[in-house]
């Protein structure tokens, strides 16, 4: 499963000339190559300071666009991962292992993505129980591939 | 917040730290003891103490060095009851210490674990579990079980196997493993090709085995296929110079891109060009295009894998059916055809020739395949024959094509499909 890793932005982050600390920057470089290393990263990016972005706010038929910088902190986005792994508790053990993002205290949030398997109709343990009945029937197939 | 039973959260957390944790654990101690059978049984004991100990004491701050050191301490004791090699294990006692002292720091030490040796222990142990001295369906069974960390039971489950096959295959890898005295070792020379090709091998039969399941009702098992991928990222983390490691895994991420489009609402299958490319997954064609360019950048060779992943690119590549580029296509066939000659990449490369040059000059190919008896049982040779007769508006013969190939294919919503193309061959 798919889920996405987001790191929330602090008071600092937020700065028009946000530079991050390299010491920070050495140690997120370090865990990003483990987490590359263990296959689980499938995308990953950082974010520019909400002053650089904008808003379009939905109301009936209008549309009105809001220019950055935002000042509700705590909906604010630094950046965000993208990972494959087993279990949200697998997610759960990688993000303890990030360094602190933020000089003052901080959260990063996991959200699951949404896949096909979510769509599908659950196998019942009768019916998985069945394929492999059925299976032992076969000729052995991967064998031969 | 949902209110969970806290001893079951425990579990799960033990389980996502032993699935990041194990292939690790067991290649340092197959390393230590030289026995990857006995390596993978202490880690199993680790894990087991940790499912005693953690409820109490917390999971440690460094779960990974907890496990590989109550490993070690497990192989020590077995040796000192065992009184064999008593050199082998003072070098273990000493290693032990040095590991205790690390357990001391209490932030996690990404630096040991970034560190080459585990990186080439690992390495090793992905060689030693696909070792060509072992059965193909043993080397994926023993690859799953020690590098993708899965029990028996999720092995036995991807493979619509009963358990204990699977559990007897896995013990009679290990002894043969023992009992033949394979090195754990990565191999070097004119020897290192021929054994990463048998890795690959494993990696995309794990994975074609959950994309196109060979027998059973389902065509896609996802999971067996994300597993595939993981291992297949992981290695090409591991062996950054082989190109082709980088082509199987563009290979597989260009695949599972489609595996959303390539299966209709009752479970149907739907053929390349029928599925609506707004579903394939931009993500993992992104990341497939990147693993060819990164293969492109190490030299100009270009194996198998590495050529199919530039045929599926092809596709990836187009918008629309019409956009693709089949000159190209049939470019890559012909190259790898004269690499690994092969009915099955001919009969591929005929239908990459009925695209670009129309359904007769294709059909003469597919003819001329029809006479070699390693064909004979293979359903998709008359269902590509039956497809370009029809085309030619020859609808008789294609009829009975399609019928033929319908009673060849193992899968039975392949079967469905099939006998629905001959049913539309009537009008």
């Amino acid at each position: 499963m798919r889920f996405m890793v987001i790191i929330k932005a602090g008071a600092e982050n937020e700065k028009q000339d946000f530079h991050p600390d390299p010491q920070l920057l050495a140690e997120m470089g370090k865990f990003n190559e483990e987490l590359i290393k263990a296959g689980v990263v499938l995308a990953m990016d950082g974010l520019h300071p909400s002053s650089k972005g904008a808003r379009v706010k939905f109301s009936g038929k209008s549309r009105s666009v809001i220019d950055g910088p935002f000042t509700e902190a705590k909906e604010l986005i630094a950046g965000f991962w993208i990972w494959q792994v087993k279990s949200l508790e697998e997610a759960i053990e990688w993000v303890k292992r990030c360094p602190h993002p933020l000089d003052s205290d901080s959260e990063i949030e996991i959200r699951q993505v949404f896949e096909m398997e979510d769509f599908a109709p659950v196998l019942t343990e009768e019916q998985i129980q069945h394929k492999v009945e059925k299976r032992a029937e076969l000729p052995l197939q991967t064998a031969n591939k | 917040m949902t209110v969970t039973d806290p001893h079951q959260a425990l579990h799960r957390t033990i389980e996502a730290v032993w699935r990041i944790e194990s292939a690790r654990v067991i290649a340092t101690l197959t390393r230590f003891t030289r026995d990857v059978g006995l390596a993978e049984d202490l880690a199993q004991e680790a894990l087991v103490a940790a499912l005693e100990q953690w409820p109490q004491s917390g999971v440690p701050e460094n779960p990974g060095a907890w496990l590989t050191a109550t490993a070690k301490r497990r192989a020590i004791d077995l040796f000192r009851r065992n009184a064999v090699a008593a050199r082998k294990h003072e070098d273990l006692a000493r290693d032990l210490a040095s590991d205790w002292a690390t357990l001391e720091q209490t932030v996690p030490d990404l630096d040991s674990t970034l560190d080459d040796p585990i990186g080439d222990d690992l390495l090793r142990l992905v060689f030693i579990s696909c070792h060509p001295v072992l059965p193909t369906e043993s080397r994926a069974a023993l690859t799953l079980r020690l590098l993708g960390s899965l029990t028996t039971a999720e092995i036995a489950r991807a493979f619509l196997t009963p358990e204990p096959t699977i559990a007897q295959r896995i013990v009679r890898a290990k002894r043969t493993l023992a009992e033949k005295r394979i090195p754990f070792e990565v191999p070097r020379g004119p020897e290192l090709a021929a054994r990463l090709s048998s890795v690959l091998e494993v990696i995309y039969l794990l994975f074609n085995e959950g994309y196109s399941a060979t027998a059973g009702d389902d065509l896609i098992r996802p999971t067996l296929c994300d597993d595939a991928l993981r291992l297949g990222r992981i290695l090409a983390e591991l062996t950054p110079q082989e190109t082709e490691v980088h082509g199987l895994v563009a290979l597989m991420e260009i695949q599972a891109s489609r595996t959303r489009a390539r299966i209709g609402p009752t479970g149907e299958p739907i053929l390349l060009l029928d599925q609506n490319r707004a579903h394939w997954d931009p993500l993992l064609i992104h990341r497939g295009l990147n693993a060819i360019d990164r293969a492109h950048k190490i030299n100009a060779t270009r194996g198998p894998y590495l050529l199919q992943a530039e045929i599926a690119a092809c596709h990836a590549r187009a918008h629309t059916p019409e956009a693709t580029d089949w000159p190209r296509i049939v470019s890559l066939y012909t190259e790898l055809a004269i690499l690994t000659p092969s009915p099955v990449i001919e009969l591929n490369r005929a239908v990459a020739v009925s695209m670009a040059n129309g359904p007769q000059v294709a059909l003469d190919l597919v003819e001329a395949l029809a006479e070699d008896p390693s064909l004979d049982r293979y359903h998709l040779l008359p269902s590509v024959r039956a497809d370009l007769l029809y085309k030619l508006g020859r609808h008789h013969e294609a009829r009975t094509q399609f019928e033929l190939a319908a009673s060849l294919t193992q899968n039975t919503r392949e079967r469905v499909l099939l006998l629905s193309r001959a049913a539309s061959c009537q009008n």
